[in-house]
């Protein structure tokens, strides 16, 4: 069993990431010993619920120009606490704000670095990742040379754990922060208010070509909120403008691995199968039998996706209502 | 203003990958190699800079073979300056991070304004040479930038896609910028800028910093192993009325998959 673990607990406004609990619950099962730190400008009120997913202790640093991220002040701190409590492994997670924060702590420290880790393990001493190539067509076993390693871990890769009653001790962690303000965020634009990210969602209901025009992206977003889940898209339906490259799932989009991929309309193009072949259940729908999709499913209809989404959706209501 | 941007020759998104023997490298014999796809956004990116301010230079990185010139010389054709490129093979084994320190100290001798580059590479996707090249220049970064608006000579405002939305970066020059997909649509090379290319310099680089700090030796990661995914397949597929067979799928998601 590997030693003492630091888990970089993400929030914003307040809140955490549900990746965040993932890390925590993967660090826990990995290491003896579970800290986490938590960057804000006011974050000591919920530093001890971390201690409900397995951070035994929690290190704040608190300061009005935390508020929101700021890759020098965090970068200054997360290194700080490096220095403060040695441990072989830093955990982040590979969000906007982990992959801009960990590349830099790591090449500040000389450490090995995992990015955008599906599994991470210890083996033989080392640390090993699992991690997708080529967009997913590979996957390789990246194994450490040296400690303390840094690795990022995908949103989803792992189970959150389901929270204990138990709560972490928190202490004030000393750092000094960069007087300079060289790059610094001066505002946050939010898209739409319960958009969930593809990344982040349990459960994706994706639309390509086959929806023949962007309005019937409807179609989708109503699919999407039967399931409780996240719109994603094919390059394709990205390329042409139907819909924001954000939802893009794929090679040159967001790699997914939720608990159920729904592609309709999508025919199933290498990249984007690389991108959603790590997704628990797929279901396919599509009126071309011979649509490579359908060698990804798990379950599949072949079939006008205008007559059976609809019905699909119904019907997805009525289940979950059940 | 001078802009470097750095540059990975990568398989195509639609190649098919396998495997090499051995087992931790993949076989490149028959892959078409391109101009990674994000550091595509950051050459038109720096182009379009250039041109908007009416003057200064850009110059394509690259760290790779002699192959690599080629897509080098796809950057030169779509409007960039002049190449560089570290060919030395042993600079080539090392990790994503060992890669930037050797962008950051050629970048250093050329003292740009500005670095851009790609968000990865789509290859074997470390996801660090941008963000650890500015560690290692000791410059500001941002990353993930899908817009920029420039309010000052040299300073701009930088937009970065992050959880459900984006944040506003205001950062000053000297910095390094990772484009993602978004950023901007990029060009395609004219006949007459590809003719232009062929008469553009791309020159060979040898780093100051010992090839034995950043090769295959002095990395803190390797790849052990390597395969194509695990097969899936044998999935239950449906043909027929959709009034029918939908409620039975319904089912299954629901008692077999237990989705929800």
């Amino acid at each position: 069993m590997a030693g003492r673990i630091l888990v970089f607990a993400e929030q914003r406004d307040g809140s955490f990431r549900k990746s965040t609990f993932e890390a925590l619950g993967r660090a826990k099962e990995l290491g003896s010993e579970v800290h986490a730190l938590l960057v804000g400008s006011s974050v000591a009120s919920i530093a001890p619920s971390l201690g409900s997913y397995g951070a035994t202790s929690v290190h704040t640093v608190e300061d009005s120009r935390c508020e929101l991220y700021w890759s020098d002040g965090y970068a200054a701190a997360l290194t700080a606490a490096i220095d403060a409590l040695a441990p072989e492994l830093v955990l982040l997670v590979a969000t906007g704000m982990g992959k801009d924060l960990a590349p830099r702590v790591a090449a500040r420290r000389n450490m090995a670095f995992l990015s955008d880790c599906i599994a991470l393990d210890e083996v033989d001493g080392a640390f090993e990742a699992t991690k997708s190539m080529y967009g997913g067509k590979v996957f390789a076993q990246v194994r450490s040379t040296r400690k303390p390693v840094i690795a990022t871990l995908r949103p989803s890769a792992y189970p959150a754990p389901a929270p204990a009653s138990a709560a972490a001790a928190v202490t004030p962690l000393a750092v000094e922060l960069p007087n300079d303000s060289r790059a610094r965020v001066i505002e946050v634009r939010k898209t739409e208010a319960g958009v969930l990210d593809v990344q982040e969602a349990d459960i994706v209901a994706s639309g390509g070509r086959g929806l023949k025009e962007p309005a019937n992206f409807a179609l989708i977003e109503a699919l999407a909120k039967a399931l409780g889940g996240a719109v994603g898209a094919s390059r394709a339906a990205v390329d042409a403008g139907w819909i924001d490259h954000a939802h893009q799932v794929g090679q040159t989009g967001k790699a997914v691995s939720p608990k159920l991929y729904v592609a309709v309309g999508i025919s199933g193009a290498i990249q984007h199968l690389a991108g959603m072949r790590t997704s628990k259940c797929i279901l396919a729908i599509n009126k071309d039998p011979e649509a490579p999709i359908f060698t990804m499913a798990d379950y599949g209809i072949v079939g006008d996706l205008f007559k059976v989404v609809p019905l699909l959706t119904e019907e997805i209501r009525k289940a979950r209502e059940a | 203003m001078k802009i470097v941007v750095c540059m990975k020759q990568v398989p195509s998104s639609e190649a098919r990958i396998v495997v090499a023997s051995g087992g931790t490298t993949i076989d490149a014999a028959e892959v078409e190699m391109v101009v990674n796809p994000y550091d595509e956004y950051a050459i038109e990116e720096a182009l379009r800079i250039k041109e908007a301010k009416g003057a200064g230079e850009v110059i394509v990185l690259a760290i790779g073979p002699e192959k690599a010139k080629e897509a080098i010389r796809s950057c030169l054709a779509m409007g960039a300056d002049r190449g560089l490129i570290v060919k030395d093979s042993a600079y080539h084994g090392g990790d994503g991070l060992a890669q930037a320190r050797i962008l950051a100290d050629v970048i250093r001798g050329l003292e740009p304004d500005l670095v851009l580059c790609g968000k990865l590479s789509i290859d074997v996707e470390n996801n660090c040479a941008g963000v650890g090249l500015a560690e290692f220049l000791g410059w500001p970064h941002v990353s993930l930038v899908e817009k920029i608006d420039w309010i000052e000579d040299r300073k701009l405002h930088a937009y970065r896609a992050i959880e459900g939305g984006r944040e506003v970066v205001e950062v000053g020059l000297p910095a390094v910028l990772t484009a993602e997909k978004g950023l901007n649509e990029p060009r395609y090379a004219s006949l007459k800028g590809i003719m232009a290319a062929k008469r553009k310099p791309i020159d060979e680089v040898t780093p100051s910093i010992a090839a034995a700090e950043v090769g295959a030796q002095a990395a803190g990661v390797r790849v052990v192993a390597m395969a194509p995914p695990p097969a899936r397949g044998g999935g239950k597929i449906f043909d027929g009325e959709p009034a029918d067979i939908v409620p039975k799928v319904v089912a299954l998601l629901k008692t077999e998959a237990k989705v929800f």
